[in-house]
């Protein structure tokens, strides 16, 4: 599973953040995680419970899912994206690098490929609290 | 809006002794050949070697070395496929060999997504397949590899030696290391590279020959390294000490 390396990133991420804010306990985190990867919560939310250690032994991770848009850069028509629609291969290339759907999907209006993605493209750390 | 992977790329390259970028500026000039060979080359003296194609939109070192039907296994990250011991990373494994077009920050994300998540672990050099052009991948490449050491290609040629003498002059810039120029497709002509880079900064590190058996030997490895185009390389590769 990806999803490990992904939490790891997080891990790394969050453990030089409480440095550089002198943090004696990170006690949340937020972080965001866009549909278009197909990323597994489940598994994020477990591998973030074996990976934390340190300031962030108690950390409470809120991982929550942002809806994937694209936005075709010829018509302008704005759509959702539908797993479903795509076959397993693709949805699975579309897992590991996202903007491999340059390659799959097409503008539902116009049939461009030259889209960009509106929202929920990827993870990102939304927001770090902790104690001084 | 903090992104993760960021701090993950430093992780996953600590392992990776040196990184070589196989660049130009100019196309054409042979730096798939000259990476993909370079890579099979250290493999057989032993080394630990990597190599990653970073023309997404036209890769093709897998075409030179002959790699099909490898995916990545997906083991806490992504493992690279290993094809006659080098370590093997191209976008081919997703793109499956359909057109991609990606715009400057399409072309940085899916490089920094696929930087965080492969775990190359230890190798003594990772070689980069540069995309012809000083841009985005120029870019992502000195900014996300700090550590990354230039190979430029050049041909005999005036247009082509113009352009590399930019990127040297971007890298001196950028304090970047360049390793030296290597001079492809080299015939009997009297223009020559060599004497015109005592202008810039950078080594000479040899001529390699135009070689017209080079294509057919292309997908067979034990045949590509017979070549007279392996053999300059590699005397090449003997010379410096990278
Ligand atoms: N020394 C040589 N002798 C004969 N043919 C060569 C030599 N070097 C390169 N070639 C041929 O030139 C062509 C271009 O080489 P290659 O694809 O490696 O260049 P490149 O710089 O990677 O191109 P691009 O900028 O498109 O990525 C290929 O067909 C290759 O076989
Ligand atoms: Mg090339
Ligand atoms: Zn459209």
């Amino acid at each position: 599973m990806h999803e490990w390396a992904l939490a790891e990133a997080i891990i790394y991420t969050v453990t030089e953040i409480a440095e550089r804010e002198q943090f004696k306990e990170v006690s949340r985190v937020n972080v965001k995680v866009g549909e278009l990867q197909q990323v597994d919560l489940e598994i994020i939310k477990f591998a973030l419970t074996q990976l934390k250690r340190g300031k962030l032994k108690n950390t409470e991770f809120r991982i929550e899912p942002v809806r994937a848009r694209l936005k075709c850069r010829i018509c302008e028509y704005v759509w959702d994206f539908n797993k479903n629609e795509l076959d397993e291969e693709v949805a699975e290339a579309i897992h590991f690098v996202p903007e491999v759907a340059h390659s799959f999907i097409k503008c539902p209006n116009c049939g461009a490929q030259d889209f960009e993605f509106v929202e929920g493209r990827r993870m990102y750390i939304e927001s770090v609290s902790g104690v001084r | 809006m903090l992104d993760p992977r960021i701090k993950a790329i430093e992780h996953r390259l600590s392992q990776v002794k040196n990184i070589i970028a196989v660049s130009s500026g100019k196309g054409g000039v042979g730096k798939s050949v000259v990476s993909s060979i370079l890579a099979l080359i250290l493999s057989k003296k032993g080394y630990k070697v990597g190599l990653m194609d970073l023309d997404f939109t036209s890769p093709s070192t897998h075409l030179i070395l002959g790699i099909k039907g490898l995916f990545p296994e997906e083991k806490e990250g992504i493992i690279p496929p290993t094809f006659e011991d080098i370590k093997f990373m191209s976008i081919v494994y997703f793109s499956k060999d359909k057109a991609l077009s990606l715009r400057g920050q399409d072309f940085s994300d899916s490089f920094i997504e696929i930087l965080a998540i492969t775990k190359w672990n230890k190798l003594d050099y990772l070689i980069l397949d540069m995309p012809p052009g000083i841009n985005d991948a120029t870019l992502d490449v000195i900014r996300y590899m700090r550590k990354v050491k230039f190979i430029i290609v050049t041909t005999p040629s005036i247009l082509s030696f113009s352009t590399v003498k930019k990127l040297i002059d971007t890298l001196n810039t950028l304090k970047i290391e360049i390793i030296g120029v290597i001079e492809n497709m080299k015939s009997d002509q009297t223009y020559s590279i060599g004497e015109e880079l005592g202008e810039v900064k950078a080594k000479f590190l040899g001529e390699i020959p135009f070689d017209p058996e080079l294509e057919k030997c292309f997908g067979n490895t034990k045949m590509l390294l017979t070549t007279k185009f392996s053999r300059e390389l590699e005397k090449i590769v003997n010379e410096i000490r990278m």
